[in-house]
């Protein structure tokens, strides 16, 4: 298998790629449009912030390659919100792939960034195949997608959001398959095997 | 629901663990990467790996131990120990860290905190203060606890998180080692009155002690080391303890 992991200015590549080796899957880091035209899988990573993320990506044109992907494209952390519309952080136009606004948490509510492990649940399709209800899996994030239709993992924290995302080819998570021991290596496994 | 993180400190010096462990399951019970490993399999819901070398060739040896430890573990983790610069920050990440941990050069220079934060987010940016209470006031102590200051602990904390901090490790010199407990009452002041998670280090000697840092502490995470390594408590017999009692712990 061909997987191929977006190359930008994402805090969280080489952990995606370590993740990927611990699974036997040799993975390419590329911003080369082909490259990631051409792969049986995408991985869209990201740690950092929005609107420079966003920038980058213009910059080099990959906003465009990635909307243009039609295989299975996972998008995690920062990757799954600059997937969705918008993004509070910076007032930050984002790809426009899901129709969700990317909100930040209260923080007069709880601590922000959420951070640590938390449980999952209303888990559904193929990314979350023998994972059990209630796994804990860990986050890192100040900013939020709703809670939607498309939604195929909640996770609550002051309220309930969406954990997981999966539209046409795109799925997404919030939290980091790569840093989340076991159950974050079925679920990235999972993804592999769509 | 967010869960109390249990995290064992791993002190390492040119790319081992000092301080010795007890296990007698591992091969080499001073590799960082095997020890780290061990933890992780236990249930540690994060390591912190804090770096004591003083050599000029520090940076390269941490910067190899870190790209190791990133390779074969599979829960985040922080590294700490002489970090200076964003140079320093930098190649940490860039080697694989999930965090780093900044002590004396962030206390003298908040600078490095806001540098960090702008330029890799908040969340991996760990602020470690050192506390020691003399008379009735929280000081910070710098270097390993051995150069006193006369900045008051929570002013100083506060500090750091409005600069950029995204966390706060936060460790009593005076109950640091006696096995006596965390400092609850340092730890809840720290805790109200910053809006980032805070891990309680220093004094851990019983499971209990784990109870009343989150419970009485609102401690985030708990951190320590030797009981870990000596065995005197096991992670997942802490977890166990610490769900008995209605702590929301990974298991």
């Amino acid at each position: 298998m061909n997987v191929a992991i977006v190359k930008y200015n994402a805090g969280n590549i080489e952990s995606v790629k370590n993740a990927l080796n611990r699974l036997d899957v040799d993975s390419v880091v590329s911003d080369d449009a082909e490259i990631l035209k051409s792969a049986d899988k995408v991985i869209f990573p990201g740690v950092g912030e929005a609107s420079t993320a966003m920038e980058y990506l213009r910059e080099r044109r990959l906003d465009e390659v990635i909307k243009s992907l039609t295989q299975p494209v996972l998008g995690i952390c920062l990757g799954m919100q600059l997937l969705c519309n918008y993004s509070e952080e910076n007032d930050t136009k984002c790809l426009g792939l899901l129709p969700y606004k990317v909100r930040l948490f209260e923080p007069d509510k709880l601590k922000v960034p959420h951070m640590g492990w938390n449980t999952i649940s209303d888990l559904q399709g193929e990314l979350f195949e023998n994972v059990a209800d209630n796994s804990y899996v860990y986050f890192v994030h100040s900013f939020y997608v709703e809670d939607g239709i498309e939604t195929v993992a909640t996770c609550d924290y002051s309220l309930k959001f969406s954990a997981a995302i999966q539209y046409k080819n795109f799925y997404a998570v919030q939290f980091h398959t790569e840093k989340s021991g076991e159950v974050g290596e079925k679920i990235l496994a999972n993804f592999l095997r769509i | 629901m967010l869960a109390k993180r249990i995290i064992p400190c791993l002190d390492v010096k040119d790319g081992r663990t000092v301080k010795g462990t007890n296990f007698v399951n591992l091969r080499d019970a001073g590799d960082a990467v095997e020890l780290g490993k061990l933890y992780s399999e236990q249930g540690a819901d994060e390591l912190v790996f804090l770096d004591i070398t003083a050599t000029n060739e520090k940076r390269k040896t941490l910067s190899a131990l870190v790209k190791k430890i990133a390779a074969e573990i599979n829960i985040p983790f922080t590294v700490g120990g002489g970090i200076n610069t964003l140079e320093d920050i930098e190649i940490l990440l860039e080697s694989g860290a999930d965090k780093v941990s900044i002590n004396t050069s962030a206390v003298k220079n908040p600078q490095i905190l806001a540098d960090g934060a702008k330029n890799f987010g908040s969340q991996c940016i760990v602020f470690a203060v050192d506390a020691r209470l003399v008379g009735e006031t929280w000081k910070v102590f710098l270097n390993g606890g051995r150069v006193a200051t006369d900045l008051e602990a929570i002013e100083t904390v506060k500090r750091g998180v409005d600069a950029g901090a995204g966390e706060i490790l936060l460790t009593s010199m005076n109950a640091d080692g006696t096995k006596d407990g965390f400092e609850i009452d340092l730890t809840r002041t720290v805790s109200e009155a910053i809006n980032v998670p805070v891990i309680a280090s220093g004094g851990a000697g019983t499971e209990e002690h784990f109870v009343e840092a989150f419970e009485k502490g609102k401690a985030d995470a708990g951190l320590a080391a030797s009981i870990f390594h000596f065995q005197e408590i096991s992670i997942p017999h802490l977890k166990n303890y610490l769900k008995d009692r209605n702590i929301a712990v990974r298991i």
